[in-house]
């Protein structure tokens, strides 16, 4: 493990970087609304990450142009399909998490969760 | 029926119950209701029939999907184990639907009905599709709609605790499904495949070659633990007792016995068919699920033995035998993982029986739900009582019941391991006393005469009669039954178990 691979494969490292500041967000942060921010920088690390393992320097999208077949001339089309899905996935999660916000704020009219809980455990139906 | 036909239907059970989950949208309650029981049934049929299928020809088989080969299609792949495991999940939920259906009417909205019944679709079929799937990707897509729609079962009756238990529940879900998608893509990053059998090949040749050691294990560890924090394994189980403490008890019953065990199943695929179990077992990411597995059962049960609210106290001894179900896997023996699936069978047959019991308790009691409020509820509805009491019974280990055999079989597979022998036979001494002290306290006290309480706090005491619900005191009989059944039947299912597991290596 040396600085060299870091430094080449620095495309990478900024993923992580990121999952790391999404999931410690997520996990971490009181507010809701900045729990759900942390939930989306987190997956959107995993579709960098994605993009970047199908990725290959110089090679087009794989759509077919020209009538050009060569495997050479494309991406791997396989980890973009995946990044499709996986948007389509956290698109719906944070619809929901949105929604479940939204009734907990006109409930405690508060986003603190811990402050909800509080309020919950008191018997505050 | 031929068996090319047969083959198609684990495939049919997914389409069906993925459908009929909007098909109910549109429906009435009642109608919704009666498609969603029918669709149980079928699938329970469908699976029964690929069941004796599979078993009469001796083996599993691959289906292609969009008939594309191997690395490039999507594949389903059924052998005994599976089949077994879908029927017996479609058994369970079937009778966990029926048993909590007077309750469901009463605490749900007229409006909403149908909508639960999205959500129950939604959750089978997705159960399937982690039970069937040969396809880490779509294995995962599958994990998170089974997180959204027990998400939505658990927040369908909507006041302060299961809204607030909803949100803790998907936070905690996000981040164990965040870690697996990324175990997922490093996995797929070195092997360059999604099939299961096809990254087993290549994680055998990376293995031989020695090469990309840490980022192999980074990546098993990442699933694993994701696996572990949405199955809910001690310490990431703070959100399980409001979710099943306050949610509708039809909810309360799916959620503990099928959607932690839905994910637990994938985690043994995992295990076996995508990495390996001989790499899994040299690796010391058994001994951290030895470990936290314990803790799992000390902490829940300890919790539960000082919880009041009885259907808190049924979840937090889920938390224990979660516990017990990653014990067997921290074991590292086929004979170990044999164990856990048995418990998995034996603690989704009971658990479930011990909430729709506690529900008809609570109802004889004035909906209370506090131990103290419910004395002497086993004379005032005699059937949960003595429902409740097997459920108890089987949890503690008692012979005769599902319970006992789990029991056994861990102990049995310990007794080979010299390590880890000790702490898992004084563990499961132990866990056997505090179930005892929780389970035996709460049969005392539906049990003790309504003498001893004074008379202004029986307000809203009735009883319930076998006949006031037929169709709740048949759903106990066959959960009785079924206990029975593992409890005293218990060699050919193990032996079927063990079948279908040798068939996933």
């Amino acid at each position: 493990m040396s600085v060299g691979n870091l430094s080449a494969n620095y495309q990478e490292a900024i993923a992580m970087i990121m999952f790391a500041i999404g999931f410690s967000n997520l996990l971490l942060q009181k507010n809701l609304i900045k729990k759900i921010i942390g939930f989306n920088i987190m997956d959107s690390s995993v579709y960098l990450f994605l993009a970047l393992k199908g990725y290959i320097a110089g090679h087009h999208a794989a759509i077919v142009t020209d009538g050009v077949q060569s495997v050479d001339a494309y991406i791997n089309p396989i980890p973009s399909g995946l990044v499709l899905t996986g948007i389509v996935v956290s698109v719906s999660v944070t619809a929901l998490m949105l929604s479940l916000t939204i009734r907990l704020y006109s409930r405690y009219h508060t986003l603190d969760l811990d402050r909800i809980t509080t309020e919950v455990k008191k018997g505050g139906f | 029926m031929t068996h090319d036909f047969v083959q198609n239907f684990p495939l049919f059970c997914i389409i069906l119950t993925l459908f009929s989950g909007p098909c109910c949208m549109i429906l009435r309650g009642r109608w919704a209701r009666y498609v969603n029981l029918g669709v149980i049934s079928a699938v329970g049929v469908m699976s029964l029939f690929v069941l004796l299928d599979v078993c009469a020809r001796g083996g599993s088989y691959v289906y292609m999907m969009g008939h594309f080969p191997a690395p490039w299609g999507n594949e389903i792949r059924v052998g005994p184990l599976e089949a077994f495991m879908a029927l017996f999940f479609c058994i369970i939920m079937l009778l966990s639907m029926i048993g909590g259906a007077p309750q469901r009417l009463r605490k749900i909205e007229a409006s909403k009905e149908n909508l639960y019944y999205v959500m129950v679709n939604l959750l089978l079929s997705s159960l399937l599709a982690l039970i069937y799937t040969n396809d880490l990707f779509t294995a995962y897509v599958f994990v998170e709609i089974n997180t959204i729609s027990a998400c939505g079962m658990i927040m369908i009756c909507q006041n302060g605790h299961t809204l607030e238990a909803a949100t803790r529940y998907m936070i905690m879900s996000l981040l164990g499904s965040g870690l697996l998608l990324l175990g997922i893509c490093f996995l797929y990053g070195l092997t360059g495949h999604l099939l299961m059998s096809n990254i087993k090949e290549a994680v055998a040749q990376l293995v031989a070659a020695g090469t990309y050691h840490a980022p192999l294990m980074v990546a098993v560890g990442l699933m694993c633990v994701g696996l572990a924090i949405k199955s809910a394994l001690f310490p990431f189980h703070s959100w399980l007792p409001d979710a099943y403490g306050y949610s509708t008890v039809s909810s309360a019953a799916i959620l503990s016995s099928l959607v932690s065990k839905g994910y637990i199943f994938l985690l043994i695929k995992i295990f076996y068919r995508v990495i390996g179990f001989d790499i899994i077992c040299n690796s010391k990411i058994i001994n951290i699920f030895f470990v936290f597995g314990i803790a799992g059962m000390m902490f829940g049960s300890i919790s539960a033995a000082r919880e009041t609210n009885i259907r808190r106290m049924i979840a937090f001894s889920s938390v224990a035998q979660i516990g017990y179900i990653y014990m067997g896997f921290g074991l590292g023996t086929g004979m170990g993982v044999l164990a856990s699936i048995y418990h998995i069978l034996s603690h989704a047959a009971t658990k479930s029986l011990l909430f729709v019991s506690a529900a008809g308790l609570s109802e004889s009691s004035a909906d209370s739900r506090e131990l103290a409020d419910l004395t002497g509820a086993g004379y005032r509805n005699a059937s949960a009582g003595m429902a409740f009491t097997v459920g108890a019974l089987s949890m503690v280990g008692f012979p005769l019941f599902s319970g006992f055999i789990s029991k056994i079989l861990f102990a049995q597979a310990a007794v080979n391991q010299s390590g880890k022998m000790l702490p898992t036979l004084i563990a499961l001494a132990l866990s056997t006393i505090l179930n005892v002290i929780y389970f035996m306290r709460a049969v005392i006290v539906i049990y003790t005469p309504l003498r001893s309480i004074p008379a202004e706090r029986r307000e809203g005491y009735r009883r319930i009669r076998m006949s006031t619900y037929p169709q709740i005191t048949v759903v106990f009989g066959c959960f009785v039954l079924l206990n029975l059944v593992l409890g005293l039947m218990s060699q050919p299912i193990v032996e079927l178990c063990a079948r279908g597991l040798g068939m996933f290596g």
